[in-house]
């Protein structure tokens, strides 16, 4: 065991865990920021997406000894009263049907708009092709993402 | 408006004993059952809240709150189920909270999420929920305002007496109806004067999810709760043997390792009890970490189990499954569906003569399909919370069958149903799988052993290799044509492992003089279960995609074809029990044929088409690939459907849209495998399921308009599509596909 300091959401946490922990786990039982989802384990579903110093990661891959004073922000903290042009975008097009998935979605999509504002059908699937949703709302998700790109207040 | 008697769910009326007494005002409290009210909400709440009945309260604001009876596992009826009861209370769907009703089978009927069934069998007791309230709030107005009951209007939330000029919100008169004896009769709108249903209405829980509130059953966390996984043979045919527990028990945070049986001899079992691994290890300790790190480690010795059988009651009616043993493998399976698919099988229905048609066609065609076994993966894995004391189980999480494992968990633990109550979480997702809650017996077991409230967690590889899967399936179609290219002869032959696909009663029974239904079995130890629209799920796509191949031996166009066969059922329907209406069928070809444009031929564009009717509705599709770097591309599904009366199209038409990629997904991509009875996939890594780049760069979807009652959308529009997606690849790569997954035949998606 040993002792972190995370940098989360803007705030410090001090967490007391087994150093192989990864952050998903240590954000869930924890911390209980449940938002980041366990689907797979293995990286491959991206529904524990979080934001490593504003990059999509996959938080089932990350050991919690690995992250030192880098900045992570979750689901939890992706905004403060959840208006993220990203996050108003779903709701606009009324995204979820299980919602399972929707928080890994959103915080690929939201690192793939920071770093790419007005993306194209091809620059999204590629993207977001490491979030699965069983729903199968991919067709939702791609008109949200445009929605969200067009509303122009993404910094 | 019409009168109902309030005979249906009538006692869901009737106020609890002990409420009645103490004035109407009910011990509730908000904001303690939901800490993450939103600060609109808690602007909102009233300082009182009156229970009307077992659906809904409304509070001294004129605010309602509404229960939504059944289980959310995405298909949005904690939505659509509320909206039912606004729309006849007629109230203002601003001022509706709703909340997810815990298992209560005093007050609620089935509560059940399966068979698209939710809107269907909830239609009418909600409908009277809402109406029933509204008479009672108008009946408590005419007797402040002495005047008769009938003059006083509704709207939006308000009580008026157009004459007098009095007017009340709901609020105002809440006290007073909800001392009032439940009326006998009560009038319910006409759809024509419907304000919320037909009206579309976001996700109530929308905010919570883009927010990443606690919402599903994994997010439950207790004080004082430990972590609790499960380790079951690696293998169909396999059972436990013995284990090294001493070699983790000493591991960080671990705090005791055993074995569990789900069911004990004699333990009653219905359809929502699975055979599958009985005897399992379980692992204990602080957090989900610790615990993986245990199982990883653990030294579990399995051996090969023997014959097998279990008994369930299925209704009433005892039925027993036999599990064969062996360790099975796909090749075996493969070749025994061909080999016992190629004899003639149980003849389940027959019109006219087959083989004497046979001998006059002018034209013969006869294909074979196959799909494999299918794992749900819902994106949440399976857990439950339990905390069992020795008079009282609590059991929280997402089960799509809380009435049926009610009875089973309390079995189990020695309990009475009034000493266990399960409270149902929103669901990442169901697809049929939660229908059989093993889990949440596991749960309550691991928590009455350790005398602790446990969480217990399955990882993607537990639930993956846990069986209880999607059968696979076989059929081989045979059809002759006359020479006028008349169809006058359809033979099916449907079996699987270990169950037959068939529906001897739907399309095209009905529509051909000659007609043949045959199924077959293979017994088999690997468990199977209900996964999004049972059977229907492989043999639409089959059927559809055989009379694709036939209309083009007929030289007529696909839709006109299917066209030509319902007239024929609707005119002059051939044998009895046809499981379908023939004019809704068509009626969804029409619409899809007129809203896609069939017919024109667009450059590069391939158009593939199917329909199916199950689960009481009506779904047709045209599904159209382009091609770009030779590489197939869905550019676009349209989709004509008949539900009925739609509740809440905008989340009725995202229904639908993942039913089409869920179908093209499941149609191209995914399988379970078997060696040695082993699942040879254990995680996404190795179950390819359809991912953003693979789905439809577009979908458009319409209803037809109608005013029959609604029926669902949770399964219907997945059968047909993976028909027309095969039917668009033959157009676009010039090939056939018959057997799932499409992708071993290579025609990835780009």
């Amino acid at each position: 065991m040993a002792t972190y300091e995370l940098k989360i959401n803007g705030n410090t946490h001090s967490v007391d865990v087994d150093p192989s922990t990864p952050i998903l786990w240590v954000l869930r039982d924890h911390l209980q920021l449940v938002g980041t989802k366990f689907g797979c384990g293995i990286s491959q579903c991206g529904a524990c997406t979080i934001h490593v110093e504003g990059s999509a990661t996959r938080s089932c891959q990350i050991p919690v000894s690995s992250i030192g004073n880098k900045k992570i922000t979750t689901i939890e903290g992706l905004s403060k009263n959840g208006d993220h042009p990203v996050q108003q975008a779903w709701l606009e097009h009324d995204v979820p049907q299980c919602g399972y998935c929707q928080a890994g979605q959103i915080m690929t999509a939201a690192a793939l708009l920071d770093s790419n504002p007005n993306p194209t059908d091809e620059d999204i699937e590629a993207t977001m092709s490491g979030n699965i949703c069983r729903c199968g709302t991919y067709t939702r998700i791609k008109a949200a993402i445009k929605t969200a790109a067009k509303s122009g207040s993404l910094s | 408006m019409t009168l109902v008697r309030t005979t249906f769910g009538r006692r869901a009326f009737i106020k609890r004993v002990g409420l009645a007494s103490g004035g109407l005002m009910i011990g509730f409290s908000w904001l303690a059952a939901c800490k993450d009210a939103t600060p609109e909400e808690v602007v909102m709440m009233p300082d009182e809240w009156f229970e009307m009945n077992g659906f809904l309260k409304i509070g001294d604001n004129g605010m309602v709150t509404i229960m939504s009876p059944n289980p959310e596992i995405g298909q949005n009826v904690k939505t659509s189920m509320p909206m039912i009861v606004a729309e006849e209370l007629d109230t203002d769907w601003d001022n509706v909270i709703v909340e997810q009703a815990p298992l209560n089978t005093e007050l609620y009927t089935r509560q059940l999420a399966g068979g698209s069934q939710s809107i269907r069998q909830g239609w009418e007791g909600l409908r009277m929920a809402g109406a029933t309230a509204r008479h009672m709030l108008k009946e408590a107005a005419a007797n402040l305002w002495q005047v008769p009951v009938a003059e006083i209007t509704t709207a939006a939330g308000i009580l008026t007496h157009q004459a007098s000029g009095n007017t009340a919100h709901y609020g105002e008169m809440a006290s007073a109806a909800a001392m009032l004896e439940v009326p006998e009769e009560v009038e319910m709108k006409d759809s024509k004067d419907f304000s919320i249903i037909g009206t579309s209405r976001k996700n109530v829980d929308g905010k919570k999810i883009v927010t990443g509130k606690p919402l599903f059953g994994l997010d439950t966390y207790k004080e004082g709760m430990l972590v609790a996984m499960i380790v079951h043979p690696p293998a169909f045919g396999m059972r436990f043997k013995s284990m090294d527990a001493d070699s983790v028990k000493n591991m960080p945070g671990i705090k005791d390792v055993f074995t569990i049986d789900t069911y004990t001899d004699g333990t009653r079992k219905s359809f929502a009890d699975i055979a599958t691994f009985n005897k399992k290890v379980a692992i204990v300790g602080e957090t989900t970490w610790q615990v993986m790190q245990a199982k990883k480690a653990l030294a579990v010795t399995w051996e090969d189990s023997p014959d097998d059988s279990f008994e369930i009651d299925m209704f009433g009616r005892i039925m027993k499954t036999e599990y064969p043993s062996g360790k099975e493998s796909s090749q075996s399976h493969a070749l025994k569906m061909a080999e016992i698919g190629s004899k003639k099988g149980n003849v389940v229905r027959k019109d006219g003569n087959v083989d004497k048609a046979f001998k006059k066609a002018a034209k013969v065609l006869e294909r074979s399909y196959s799909c494999p076994f299918l794992a749900h993966n819902t994106m949440e894995p399976m857990n439950f919370y339990a905390n069992v004391t020795s008079d009282h189980a609590e059991l929280i999480g997402p089960v799509q069958t809380p009435e049926f494992m009610e009875q089973s968990v309390a079995a189990r633990l020695g309990l009475t149903l009034e000493q266990v109550d399960i409270h149902m979480t929103r669901m990442g997702g169901g697809f049929g799988r939660r229908l059989y809650g093993h889990f949440l017996t596991e749960a309550a077991v691991i928590s009455q052993t350790m005398q602790k409230p446990i969480k217990l967690v399955y990882t993607r590889e537990d639930d993956m290799t846990f069986g209880n899967y999607r059968p696979s399936y076989y059929v081989t179609y045979k059809a002759g044509l006359d020479e006028n290219n008349q169809l006058i002869a359809f033979q099916v032959r449907a079996g699987g492992i270990p169950e037959s696909p068939l529906f001897a009663n739907r399309f095209p029974a009905g529509a051909v003089e000659n007609y043949q239904a045959e199924e077959f079995t293979i017994k088999s130890n690997v468990s199977v279960g209900a996964w999004r629209a049972p059977r229907s799920n492989f043999i639409a796509g089959a059927e559809q995609s055989f009379l694709d191949e036939l209309a083009e031996l007929a030289e007529k166009d696909p839709i006109d074809f299917r066209l030509e066969l319902f007239d024929k059922a609707i005119k002059k329907p051939v044998g009895e029990n046809n499981d379908y209406e023939a004019e809704r069928y068509a009626g969804v070809l029409k619409l899809v044929r007129e809203k896609s444009g069939w017919g024109r031929t667009r450059e590069g564009v391939h158009r593939g088409v199917a329909a199916y009717y199950c689960h009481n509705s009506y779904v047709a599709q045209v599904l159209d690939i382009v091609k770009k770097n030779g590489v197939p591309k869905i550019e676009n599904v349209c989709s004509a459907v008949d539900c009925g009366i739609v509740v809440n199209p905008d989340a009725a038409a995202n229904m639908v849209e993942g039913g089409v990629v869920d179908g093209i997904g499941h149609a191209m991509y995914s399988s379970v495998t078997f060696n040695d009875g082993e699942p040879q996939q254990r995680n996404f890594d190795s179950y390819r399921l359809i991912r953003h780049g693979e789905a439809p760069r577009k979908q458009e979807v319409h209803f037809v308009k109608n005013d029959i009652d609604p029926t669902g959308l949770g399964e219907p529009p997945l059968p047909p599509v993976m028909g027309a997606l095969a039917n668009a690849l033959y157009k676009a790569n010039g090939k056939r596909y018959y057997h799932q997954p499409f992708m071993s035949n290579k025609p990835l998606l780009g």
